[in-house]
Order: structure tokens, then sequence, then C-alpha cells
């Protein structure tokens, strides 16, 4: 049996960890896609579409991500979708990121003033243009280190993933303790790996928090 | 040997100089106005007697004992200076009685009976028998201030430092308050206030502390004090009140 | 063929679900009990005048809010057998649960009490209370009452983040699940049926604590 070297196992965790940022990344981009229509939706008032987006926030916010996880892997191919484990992880988790980003963004929407709504509408402005022009500006800059912030949560989730069989760092993680017998050594090392991923994040996110508050000021 | 003793105060904020040599003595049962411009160190100086602010350098007496920087010396200096803020302060979780009581019983260890019977005494001599288990909320501005002047004078303090009592109040709740502080002063309470209600300063106090850039400037009895200011920046404040 | 959904094979399994389900809420009870009550202790330390205690506690939040629970999880209860710390299934999730809530609940009360206006703590402080009197009695009951909601959501969090304890054979309520699609091969009815009840107890939990936070934090007239 080879000799595992820590440099052995941390350069498999690093190969590993590429596939931890990429689902990141995927799951952000497209979470972040689904939830910008569904606060559109949600903002634009119609009460049966508000009630829809409430339920699907409440629905993912009230579930565990793993449960999210398993219905779409085994759910799925039962409608003939053949997913694997890599569509799962990314389909479930861009869910679970619109879910909660949606709820974000709402807050932030709503934390503009409402007198932005009504002197926009007494220029004659419509819904889209109230948005555009006016409202979603004044909300993204409040929304940046909330959702900055978020995006550390996206990263640990994708360590669920792991338990579809998914091969990111989590789960490589166990794979190579399997091999190595040496597992306060590789999930030390795994830990440290999403530490260097998700501090800077984090950090960041302070930072810009730290901004904004005194700008507003 | 007076009450409290204050040598030689200086306190710095960053650059900023704001009490550049403070000597102070107030005895048993005087009432004192520090009175000045905003950014003289008046209420500066209050807050270092009771130790709300450490000071630089200079030495601190209160009841002949030398106030050092260790929490028990400022636990000894509080038993002995109550306080009396601008905004209240009132702890909003508790009743007016439970303000009052609170510290007498957690920190003198009185029994919830002995706390509830000075608390009961403080609130009514203040004028509020009948607002004992309102929330601070539920009180108005003056009202409030009275439950906070209540729960100072449960601890007994020997002397009591009202830092703008009335300043945050609507104009119609000042005399209330004020009446409270007049009473204080007619039974001998040592009083150290800081106040821009000048008219209230020359009846109540027996001595006017006028302060300016950090110094006293000048003191005295009120009458001598606003009739005959020594200096012109005093005669430059007074005349300024009057216009 | 279309699936055949078969959700009755499930009922004959009703008894481990329940098993499950109350492994879950043994978790989430010491869990969230011992969990804010580590936070406090840490929002506390954390504003120690001594800079060794506040900077460890600051480096333990930031580790554990930086790292999966399940990797928290796995390290505790693979990895620490090798100091010698051998933990049962329960303990470890247990443990790993308490640790994470612990990390969250530290800056969220943290957060609370720096809210609390500086004129609450120098009156205190004129009334001659020392700093665990100013805490206990001025600090900590308006600081909780303020991060209340906050504190519940990262509750609710942290119990449907158990559901990966499963991964250590701790018989909450996903190992149930798992166990029975083994069994019965409905893996899609199982896990549809699971992910319900969560639902419900994360439903319940946010009530239980509403309930509760309006116990703590109600206002009580004394006669």
């Amino acid at each position: 049996m080879p000799e595992f070297t820590l440099w052995d196992i941390v350069y498999n965790l690093l190969l590993a960890a590429r596939w931890t940022v990429l689902l990141s990344l995927v799951a952000f981009v497209m979470g972040g896609f689904v939830a910008l229509v569904l606060l559109l939706v949600r903002t634009a008032g119609n009460p049966w579409a508000m009630r829809l987006v409430r339920g699907y926030v409440e629905l993912f916010q009230g579930t565990p991500l793993l449960m999210q996880l398993f219905i779409l892997f085994f759910g799925l191919p039962l409608i003939g979708i053949d997913v694997s484990p890599w569509i799962a992880a990314m389909l479930g988790l861009t869910l679970f990121t619109s879910a909660f980003l949606t709820e974000i963004w709402r807050g932030c929407v709503e934390s503009v003033n409402k007198g932005q709504w009504e002197a926009s509408a007494t220029l004659g402005m419509n819904f889209t243009q109230q948005m555009r022009y006016i409202i979603l500006p004044q909300a993204l800059r409040i929304a940046v280190a909330p959702t900055v912030g978020f995006s550390v949560q996206v990263v640990k989730g994708t360590a669920v993933t792991s338990i579809i069989g998914f091969v990111e760092l989590t789960k490589a993680g166990t794979m190579i303790t399997n091999a190595t017998y040496a597992p306060f050594t590789v999930y030390g090392c795994v830990a440290v790996l999403y530490f260097v991923i998700c501090y800077p994040l984090s950090l960041y996110a302070r930072r810009l928090e730290g901004k904004l508050h005194n700008v507003s000021r | 040997m007076s009450l409290v003793e204050l040598h030689a105060i200086h306190k710095s904020f960053g650059a900023v100089q704001v009490l550049k040599g403070i000597d102070l003595k107030i005895d048993e049962g005087q009432v004192i106005a520090l009175i000045g411009r905003s950014g003289s160190g008046k209420s500066t100086l209050l807050r270092t007697i009771n130790g709300l602010e450490t000071i630089d350098d200079g030495t601190i007496m209160v009841a002949g004992k030398k106030v050092g920087d260790h929490d028990t010396d400022l636990l000894d200096l509080r038993l002995n200076v109550g306080m009396v803020f601008q905004q209240f302060n009132l702890f909003p979780h508790y009743t007016a009685l439970e303000n009052v009581m609170l510290s007498p019983q957690v920190v003198k260890k009185q029994s919830k009976a002995e706390a509830r019977a000075i608390a009961e005494e403080m609130l009514t001599k203040v004028g509020l028998a009948d607002k004992m288990t309102h929330y601070p909320d539920q009180l108005s501005g003056g009202q409030q201030q009275r439950v906070a002047i209540a729960r100072a004078l449960a601890m007994k303090p020997r002397v009591l430092l009202c830092d703008e009592v009335t300043s945050a109040l609507d104009p119609e709740l000042v005399n209330e308050v004020l009446a409270v502080v007049r009473q204080l002063a007619e039974e001998g309470m040592t009083l150290v206030m800081v106040t821009h209600e000048m008219r209230f300063a020359r009846e109540v106090c027996d001595t006017l502390v006028f302060m300016h850039h950090g110094r006293i400037h000048e003191k005295g009895a009120p009458e001598a004090v606003f009739a005959n200011p020594k200096t012109p920046e005093l005669a430059n404040f007074v005349g300024g009140l009057a216009g | 063929m279309a699936y055949q959904f078969d959700f009755g094979s499930i009922l004959p399994h009703w008894k481990l679900l329940l098993d499950g389900v109350v492994l879950t809420t043994e978790l989430a009870a010491v869990g969230a009990v011992a969990g804010v009550g580590l936070g406090i202790l840490g929002a506390w330390a954390r504003s120690s005048r001594i800079p060794v205690i506040s900077q460890i506690v600051a480096v333990y939040v930031e580790l554990i809010r930086n790292t999966p629970f399940l990797v928290q999880l796995f390290f505790i209860f693979f990895g620490l057998p090798a100091l010698g710390v051998k933990l049962s299934e329960f303990q470890a999730a247990a443990l790993a649960m308490v640790i994470n809530l612990g990390a969250y609940s530290t800056e969220i009360v943290r957060a609370g009490i720096q809210a609390i206006p500086q004129g609450q703590i120098e009156a205190a402080q004129s009334l001659a209370m020392n700093r665990v009197q100013i805490f206990r009695y001025i600090v900590i009951r308006p600081a909780l009452k303020k991060i209340w909601p906050a504190l519940s959501s990262q509750v609710v969090i942290v119990m449907l983040g158990s559901s990966v304890c499963s991964q250590i054979a701790a018989e909450e309520l996903t190992f149930a699940a798992n166990y029975i699609q083994g069994m019965n091969f409905r893996a899609f009815e199982v896990y549809f049926v699971t992910t319900g009840m969560y639902l419900v107890m994360s439903i319940v939990l946010r009530q239980i604590l509403k309930i509760f936070g309006n116990f703590l934090f109600e206002r009580r007239h004394h006669a």
C-alpha cells in the first residue's frame, strides 16, 4: 500500500476543491438568476404569485438541503430524467440558493423608502421603469453585503452534495480517509481548505457592510 | 475635610485637552452648579467625579479616600456618588419600582422587602407613588427623569450629580423635575449639577462654577457671579444669556 | 411504463420514523439549549478586557462559521479519536451541533449586546453595579429580546442541518429514512414524506421559540 504524504493528501484535496468552487459558482449564478425572477414576480403584486413565491421560499428554508437533494436525485429518474450526482447537486443547490437570495433581496427592496415608489409613480413610471431606474439601483447597494455573506453558505452547502455521491472536497476527504486511515489530518485539511475559500468572502462581506453603514451615516 | 476633593484633574480625548487642571472642593450640603458654554468641559468634569471618565492626571478624593483606577475603587466611589443623566437611562425591561429596587438589592444585598420599602419611599418623594408598576415607555419624560432621581436616591448617596437633567425634556415638563431637585437642595442633599437653567441655578445653588476652555474660570455665590463677573469671558457668557 | 407511487409502503415503518423524529428533537433540544448558552458565554468572553480571551473566541467563531457543518461533524466523530476522544454517534452529533450553534449565536448575541445604548451601561455603573451584575441584570435580557428572531432562525437552521448526522449513523430522522428506503426501495416516497416531516418540525419549532420568547420577554406586572 502506498504511503501518503501530507502533500499527497493536500494535492488530492485541492483537485477536488475545484469541483467545490465550480459547483458554488454555478449554483450561485443560476440561483441568483432564479431569485431575481422570483423577486420580480413577488414584488409585482399579484397576490397569488406572491403567495406562491412565499411558499417556495418557506419550503426551501423549512426543509434540510440534504432532503432537497435526495428528492431530486431519486425523484427525477421516476419521471424519466436520469440525473448524475453532478446534475442533482447543481439543481438542488440552485433551488436552495434561489430561495434564500429571494428572501434576502426582498428585504433589501422593502428597505427602500416607500416614498421612492410613490415619487416615481407620480412621475408616470410603470412598474418595470420604477424597478429598473429607481428601486433596484438603491436596493442593489444594500444587497451586496448580505449577498456576498450568503455566498459562504452556498460554498458550505456544497459539502452536503457529497452525500449523494458528488465528488467534491468533502467526498474526496472521506475517500482519502478510507485510504489513509488518517481522519484527523485529512478532515483537518478539508476544514482548512473550506476556510481558505470562505473566510475571504466573509471578510469581504463584513467590509462591505461596514462601508455601507459609514455611507448612510 | 470636604466630601469630594478634585485636585489637578487633567483629561484629553485624543489630541483635544478637555480638562486642563481642575481643582474643586465640594462640601457636605453644598449645592453647586457648573455653568459654561457647551464644550467647556463641564459635563466631562461631572462624569469624572463618578468615574465614568478616567482621568489622565490628578487625584479624586471622596469621603477622604483616594479613588484609584481599580474596579473596586470605582464601586466604592459610586456607592457615595449618585448620578442622574440627561437621557434618563431608565432600564426599559423593568418597571419604575424595579428600576429603583434593583441596585439596592443586587449591589447592597438588601432584602426584597427592604429594597421595596426604600423604593416606594423614594418614588413617593418624587411624586410617582401612583406610577410604580409602569414601564419607562409608559411614562412621560418628566416622570422618567423623576424615576431616575428616585433610583439614584435609593442608593443613599452622599452626593448627587445631575447632568443636564432637564435638557432632553419638553418645556412643559421641565418644572416638575426642577421642583424635585429644589426639594432635595432644601433638604440638605449635596448636589453638583450641570445646567442651562440659569434662573434655577441662581435660586437654588449656593455656588456657581463657571468653566471655560477646560478650566474653572470663576467661582462664587450666584449673586456675585451674575452681578459682578470678574472676567470678560463670564461677562460675555452672562450677557449672552440675557440677550 | 409510468412509475406507480406507493406511499403506503412507508406505513409499516412508521415506528422507525417516529424514533427518528424523537432523536432529531433531542439533538435539536440539546443543541439549542447548550448552543445558545455557549453563545451567551462566547459573547460575554468576546467583550472581555483580556485580549487573549477575546481573540480565542473570535478564532473559534470564524473557524466554525467558515467551514461546513458536515466537515465539523466528521472531524469530531472520525478525527477526534486520534486524540483519544471517542464519542458515541449521538454524543458526536450533539457536540457538533452545540459547537456550531455556539459560534453563530456568539455573533448574534454580540450584535444584540452592541445595540444596547451606552447610557444603559453608564446608568448601571453609576449605581455601583459591577461588570457581572451589569451583564446579568441590564444587558442580557434586552439584548436577547432584540436578537431573538435571528437566534430562532439559526436554531431552526441547525435543527434542519442535523439531517447530515445520518452520515455518522446517528439514528435521527434522515437515518431512519435511509434505513426504510433500503428495505422497501421506495426512495422518493420515503424522502418526500420525511421532507414533509422536517417542514412540520421546523414550523413547530419556530412557533415554540416564538412562544418561549414571548414568555421570556413579556412584561410581568407585579402587584
